[in-house]
């Protein structure tokens, strides 16, 4: 297997990992939050990898350039990005309400004050 | 009060500049990276900026809420609206070939103008997001746990 | 010249009149431009709809680029199809809302409340008409976070809290699909998903395609709340506002079962797929799973907003064994399913609302004598409970009969057997509710309660209906699900 030459797939499952994990393992919903975006992140890192086209240069039209990289994953990625953003604005948003509502942003003491209402 | 002194005037040099920055980012788009996301991120941080510095309250009437709900209605319309214009020009939805006298120029037009529309509507959404965390009331839970 | 252009406006004019529901901040005015925007919506697809089955699948290339390159909107059978159930949701939840919202939403919120439906309502039917992989997830996400917010305005603080898990469980999912459509690309090349399909034959042993398989897979079951993915689902429909459970209820996980058709079917070539990885075993034996725990849990539920949930985690389940059987029949009642159980649990949750109204709780016991006192509600409760339970002149006996002949199509009896078993467990539940609501008096002190406006009653009868007439006479939609179906499985019976 080739390690060297897959350094940023290797980084992306990294990403991917950690970024899972925090969203499972973490009971404060800010973190919970945060490794969503992490995770969101490895996957940005894995469809821009694929774009690069050996000896390519940016996708900037350029005098005196032939190859470029293939614009298309990088455009893909900035509408993700932009989802990504919203997504985290309104989860924090919700939790700022949740923090009105409950008193706390634990999620464990959050399911204890639901467990006593039907 | 003197390193907020250093800050403010910093600051009052720095915001014009930001600007002017995400206005090039915004219409600099096609030639190198950039574009109305970027743009519009950028143009918010200055007004951020501002915020951070002299109080959100001070912010508020610069950037009265009004005017930024127009704003981010306006920008979706534009886009939205750019693209019906092409339609009833005689292309498909936001083909803008149809909207000037020459493909190329038609291109150009659009785009630009979406990109706009988008810049508007990413800054207003970007301070309207700020301006609700901030000015929470900050006694919110605290004398509790 | 409209004509033309139908596909484009049918999510354009939406979209854009969800900016000016916020501009108009008052909540009337944005009432009525929603009715007026949702009514025009059911008509494009009722158009498309008749347009397709004439002349065949429409395509129509947006900014005048051609496909593969471009994003083509593609309208066909199926497309057009669940265009017209989530638009005539859409329609008749509208009317119902505006009473219904006066009561559940804060009132300075409401003209936000119509902004995000009409996001949702565009969001939603942009997935169902896009012909591009990576157009469908913006759509997703444009429909999701509506949702999320949509869900968040209920009373109960618990929404809050339903809306975050869903709101973190729907983003993993919309990132595993992004994920597996980032795979596609980086085989095939392309985004189109007619160029997709095309593609795929040549390189259907390859790992990355069956890898990407398994992410499209994982995260269109996160969004469609398919055991065990369904954790979601039984909260953010219990605690939202009553018109915001009809809505999502009626239309979201459909529209998600017609992404995983179409992933499964029209993108990897549906048989073609299957003998390289057994896909639809495992969503065959998720489905069935589905539907008998989710009903065994609905039986023991006081909140009947919260058994309804379950319920539908169960009729999810019949659509995903639908589509897991892999034939005409069973396909074919997978697909009438979607329409028939839009219809039952619409008028069901419909129900729920006007029973909130006028009540405040949807505690099985509040339920108590309302037989006598909300006649016309309890009679829509009766009849979309009998859809459930697949008894004979409902719709629900429609889609139960095309999936048993399914099944015993390709010989599989134990799965005949396992739909008959869950009719019965929707049996139990059912006569929970209607034996609170016809066969206990009412507690004193409800003097109050009469029946719900006109304005809750009238759409709730018009689903009600539906759901007879369609029961009675099936033809229309079976035409349309058989038409849907040959054209997935490519002809082959």
């Amino acid at each position: 297997m080739d390690v060297p030459g897959l350094f940023n797939y290797w980084i992306v499952v990294v990403l991917m990992m950690i970024g899972f994990y925090v969203v499972i393992a973490q009971g404060n919903l800010v973190k919970k939050i945060f490794g969503l975006n992490i995770f969101q992140v490895g996957v940005f890192v894995l469809y821009i990898s694929m774009g690069k086209v050996d000896g390519g240069t940016a996708p900037i039209l350029e005098e005196g350039f032939k190859v470029y990289t293939n614009p298309i994953p990088s455009v893909l990625i900035l509408t993700a990005i932009v989802v990504g953003i919203a997504t985290m604005a309104l989860g924090l948003a919700l939790v700022v309400r949740i923090r009105e509502a409950y008193g706390t942003i634990e999620e464990d003491e959050i399911e204890k004050q639901e467990g006593d209402v039907p | 009060m003197k390193r907020k002194a250093i800050l403010r005037v910093t600051a009052k040099l720095l915001i014009p500049l930001i600007m002017l920055f995400a206005l090039y980012v915004q219409f600099h788009g096609d030639f190198g990276p950039g574009g109305g996301f970027q743009a519009g991120v950028i143009f918010a941080s200055a007004f951020i900026l501002y915020a951070l510095l002299f109080g959100v309250a001070n912010a508020r009437r610069v950037a009265p809420a009004g005017i930024v709900r127009a704003g981010l209605a306006f920008g979706v319309l534009l886009y939205a609206g750019v693209g019906v214009a092409a339609l009833l020009l005689g292309g498909n939805y936001l083909d803008y070939s149809a909207l000037a006298h020459d493909p190329v120029h038609g291109q150009e037009l659009g785009i630009s103008l979406i990109e706009f529309g988008v810049g508007t509507t990413v800054a207003s959404a970007m301070i309207t997001i700020f301006f609700i965390f901030a000015g929470q009331d900050p006694e919110i839970g605290r004398g509790e746990r | 010249m409209i004509l033309v252009h139908l596909p484009v406006l049918q999510v354009v004019v939406p979209l854009m009149a969800a900016p000016t529901c916020m501009i108009l901040r008052n909540g009337k005015a944005a009432w009525a431009l929603a009715l007026v925007i949702t009514w025009a919506a059911f008509a494009v697809a009722l158009s498309l709809l008749l347009r397709v089955i004439d002349g065949g699948p429409i395509s129509y290339a947006i900014g005048g680029w051609a496909a593969p390159w471009g994003i083509e909107y593609r309208v066909d059978t199926l497309n057009a199809f669940v265009l017209v159930i989530v638009t005539s949701i859409g329609a008749l939840v509208v009317p119902f809302a505006r009473a219904s919202v006066e009561r559940e939403v804060a009132s300075d919120r409401i003209y936000l409340f119509y902004t995000m439906y009409l996001l949702c309502l565009a969001g939603l039917l942009g997935i169902t008409i896009t012909g591009d992989a990576f157009n469908l997830f913006v759509f997703l996400e444009i429909s999701s976070l509506s949702s999320y917010v949509l869900i968040s305005l209920g009373r109960d603080r618990r929404a809050l809290t339903a809306a975050f898990r869903y709101l973190i469980l729907g983003t993993i999912g919309a990132t595993f699909y992004i994920i597996g459509v980032g795979m596609m690309y980086m085989v095939t090349g392309t985004l189109n998903i007619a160029d997709l399909a095309a593609r795929l034959p040549a390189l259907a042993d390859s790992r990355t395609v069956h890898m990407a398989l398994a992410f499209l897979t994982v995260g269109i079951s996160l969004k469609l709340a398919l055991f065990p993915l369904h954790l979601w689902l039984p909260n953010a429909y219990a605690f939202a506002p009553t018109a915001v459970t009809v809505f999502l209820a009626a239309t979201a996980t459909k529209v998600a079962v017609y992404v995983m058709i179409r992933i499964v079917y029209t993108m990897f070539g549906g048989p073609v797929i299957f003998e390289q990885i057994p896909i639809n075993e495992v969503l065959m034996g998720l489905g069935m799973l589905s539907m008998i725990g989710a009903s065994l849990v609905a039986i023991f539920q006081d909140n009947v907003k919260r058994l309804l949930a379950y319920s539908s985690l169960s009729q999810i389940g019949y659509m995903i064994l639908g589509l897991s059987l892999a034939n005409v029949n069973g396909l074919a009642g997978g697909i009438v399913h979607i329409f028939n159980h839009a219809m039952m649990k619409g008028a069901l949750f419909m129900a729920m609302g006007c029973i909130v109204y006028r009540v405040g709780s949807v505690q099985i016991d509040a339920l108590a004598g309302l037989g006598r006192r909300m006649p016309f509600t309890m009679a829509g409760v009766v009849v979309g409970g009998l859809s459930l339970i697949g008894a004979p002149l409902t719709v629900g006996f429609v889609s139960k009969w095309y999936l048993i002949q399914g099944a015993l199509d390709r010989g599989l009896w134990p799965v005949a057997l396992v739909i008959l078993v869950s009719g019965l467990l929707a049996l139990v539940y059912v006569w929970r509710i209607v034996e609170v609501a016809y066969f206990r008096p009412s507690p004193d002190g409800e003097a109050g309660v009469q029946e719900a406006p006109l304005s809750m009653l009238i759409p709730l009868g018009i689903l009600s209906v539906v759901c007879i007439v369609f029961g009675i006479d099936a033809t229309a939609t079976m035409d349309v699900a058989f038409a849907a179906a040959r054209a997935l499985l490519g002809g082959a019976p």
